[in-house]
């Protein structure tokens, strides 16, 4: 079996200024790669970005887009990150609508059992945190799926490999 | 220091001695700055020809070229000029004027997003912030141009940072953390290189537009010979090798000779070196080299196993490679391959171009003879795009690298003039000679004017087909003769225009008249646009079908 459009994580470094998001997502357009998911936020060092990005393609896909990737000056480094030697993590926000108490302490239960939490309630509605696996979110939310989910926000994933090595 | 005058410092700094461009409201601090100092400024007429100006300056000499415009439509009309640069890695500083800070992002009088604009078609692009910053981001700004694969950059230079006054100062060197090309190959892979070239029985060698920008020249030259390996050319490699060695079998691709898509299809083993393997270098990549091999030699890691499959990639800057592998093949007792040697002789014999016709009109072939014939080795060509591109490629044969000079990878119809302009400026101790078509002239014969007013001499020759001739014979061979909007009239003189600008026009009709006239052409203190009236149906063979193999090439 030929292993296509796998889902591979990428994690880059980049450097913290305006347009570096665009040079990216402008890449990824230009090139037509597809991008299933991008994480950004601050990593240990000051002035420097860290992103998580997950792409779908086969193997000489991925590698032309680290390649490309790599070309651009404000990307520092690019490491492919393997899942198995990592944690990969992505946090959601689910919105789900709760009509009796019944069904309140049924999604009470399920959060407690999937290990998220309750952030807020309101007499018809609660939003449950949930962090994990991919696969582990949408398992959640195939659970609470039929009580009616009003909203829903996923990060997508953010990764770093295990042990004391960078 | 004021912002204007530390961006002038900045480019002294940086050798700078000439710019291309036309000042407007934005980059009125920067040309007040320009007026105080030695650097010389060509005006030209249009945005797009100060752009290739600084293209053609560049890749004459091996210099960054500079070119600047003003915010909006200034900078807009760069961009033709930036891409062309870009496809075919050739090192410009493109600097715009813009709106002050302040105003950015509002929508304000000639306001563009050039930053936004210009990144894909950039190898990198700045916009300043403030004065202090300048010396820091022109610094950058010329090492990743002319460094590694070399590229366009653009500086986007808003008005109050012209203006604003600040202490700066100006480093030797600056650290790029995310920018770091690999130069040196890997020695296990050029070593395993070696031992493949010595095994192969029917080694070729393919190089690049990157073996003249890193003046790999003499390297690769005593390879092919140690090897007694023919050697073929892209269109971007044309000067790489010189065309008139017995081992050279000129450019291959879609009009390529017929001998080089032959030899490279009857290949075992291909050194392919500062190629990208375009599409019309290597017609259909499922029938192309189908026995070979490939060592692919490049600087930037992408190329490699973006088009084809490189059984031994090797990363790094051609000559320091190519030096490399010199060594490791001196420790071998080379055999000759004088069997695919003769083959590949008989190859070239068999398919040598025609070339002296005597028809009236005339035929582009024997102009391209006799243009040969008459200007030297060391002058330079540059080549409009088309038809005439391809007569010049195929037919005109160059022995050093930098004399030939075309829109290989963009294909800019109007580059071949104004890049003319920029290479003379560059080296105006030779002849430079503008291979054009009457399509393609037009789109930048503006630049005429740059000629005459800033005594800048070069030659035109248009071949004149009163056709966009590329597109009419695609017209005639895939599409039924239906020529749609291809015709450009009779009315056109070019004779009358170039008297108009105030350079020397000349019409040739007959095959008796051409080399008179080029030499006539040599001899004018200005600029010469030669009309030679060509069959207007002439096509350019042989040709490859798009789709097709390599060795399907018809005639």
């Amino acid at each position: 079996m030929v292993k296509e459009d796998m889902q591979h994580i990428l994690v880059a470094l980049v450097e913290d200024k305006p347009g570096v998001m665009q040079r990216i997502s402008g890449l990824f357009r230009r090139r037509n790669f597809n991008i299933d998911s991008i994480t950004v936020g601050r990593s240990e060092k000051e002035g420097i970005s860290r992103m998580t990005l997950v792409v779908k393609g086969d193997e000489k896909i991925v590698e032309q887009v680290v390649k490309q990737l790599n070309k651009l000056i404000e990307v520092i480094k690019v490491s492919r990150v393997d899942e198995r030697e990592s944690v990969v993590r992505e946090l959601a926000l689910v919105k789900i609508s709760t009509k009796t108490d019944k069904e309140r302490a049924e999604i009470v239960q399920f959060t407690n059992i999937f290990r998220g939490g309750i952030v807020d309630v309101s007499r018809d509605s609660l939003i449950v945190e949930i962090t994990g696996s991919s696969s582990k979110i949408d398992a959640f939310i195939d659970l609470v799926k039929s009580y009616g989910i009003i909203e829903l926000a996923r990060t997508g994933l953010t990764a770093m490999v295990r042990g004391s090595k960078k | 220091m004021q912002g204007a005058k530390a961006i002038v410092e900045s480019l002294k700094r940086e050798g700078v001695e000439v710019i291309f461009g036309i000042p407007g409201g934005a980059s009125i601090p920067f040309y007040d700055a320009l007026y105080d100092s030695d650097i010389r400024t060509i005006l030209t007429r249009h945005e797009q020809g100060a752009a290739h100006a600084a293209d053609g300056y560049a890749r004459a000499s091996g210099r960054v070229g500079v070119c600047t415009a003003t915010s909006g439509p200034g900078a807009t009309n760069l961009t033709t000029g930036i891409a062309t640069a870009y496809m075919d890695s050739s090192p410009i500083v493109a600097l715009t004027g813009q709106v002050a800070t302040s105003f950015i992002g509002k929508d304000a009088f000639q306001e563009t997003d050039i930053i936004g604009i210009t990144m894909p078609i950039t190898k990198h692009n700045f916009q300043l912030r403030s004065v202090e910053e300048i010396p820091k981001i022109f610094k950058m700004a010329f090492k990743i141009a002319s460094t590694g694969r070399p590229g366009p950059v653009l500086i986007d230079m808003p008005k109050d940072v012209q203006e604003k006054e600040a202490e700066v100062e100006f480093p030797d060197n600056v650290e790029i953390p995310g920018y770091k090309p690999r130069l040196k190959g890997n020695a296990r892979q050029i070593k395993k290189a070696a031992e493949m070239l010595v095994n192969a029985e029917r080694p070729i060698i393919l190089a690049g537009g990157g073996v003249i920008i890193s003046n790999a020249h003499e390297e690769l030259l005593k390879i092919a010979e140690m090897l007694l390996a023919p050697v073929a050319t892209t269109l971007m490699g044309k000067g790489a090798f010189p065309e008139t060695h017995p081992l050279a079998l000129g450019c291959i691709g879609m009009h390529g000779r017929k001998a080089a898509n032959y030899a490279i299809t009857d290949s075992d083993l291909i050194l392919a070196v500062g190629t990208r393997f375009s599409d019309r270098s290597t017609g259909a990549l499922h029938c192309f080299a189908p026995e070979a091999k490939i060592i692919h030699i490049d600087i930037d890691p992408a190329e490699i196993g973006k088009n084809v499959t490189a059984h031994l990639p090797i990363v790094g800057d051609a000559k320091l490679v190519l030096r490399d592998l010199i060594k490791y093949l001196q420790a071998y007792q080379l055999k000759k391959n004088t069997r695919w040697y003769e083959k590949v002789q008989e190859y070239k014999k068999e398919f040598n171009p025609k070339m002296d016709y005597d028809d009236v009109p005339l035929k582009p072939p024997r102009i391209i003879k006799d243009i040969m014939d008459t200007i030297s080795y060391d002058d330079i060509v540059t080549t409009e795009v088309g038809q005439c591109q391809m007569w010049a490629a195929h037919y005109l044969s160059r022995t050093k690298p930098r004399t030939f000079i075309t829109s290989g990878g963009l294909g800019t119809m109007g580059f071949g003039f104004p890049a003319a302009i920029g290479a003379k400026v560059a080296r105006p101790e030779v002849n430079v000679v503008d291979i054009a078509g009457d399509g393609s002239f037009l789109m930048n014969i503006q630049e005429l004017a740059t000629c005459s007013e800033n005594n800048i001499k070069v030659i035109v020759a248009v071949l004149n087909n009163r056709y966009l001739g590329m597109v009419r014979q695609w017209q005639e061979l895939f599409y039924n003769k239906r020529y749609s909007s291809v015709y450009l009239g009779e009315k056109t003189d070019f004779v009358k225009i170039a008297e108009g600008f105030g350079v020397e026009g000349i019409r040739v009709e007959k095959p008796s008249e051409i080399k008179e006239a080029v030499k006539e052409a040599l001899k004018n203190e200005v600029t010469t646009v030669i009309d030679f009236i060509v069959e207007p149906e002439c096509n350019i063979f042989p040709m490859v079908p798009p789709g097709k193999c390599l060795k399907d090439i018809i005639e």
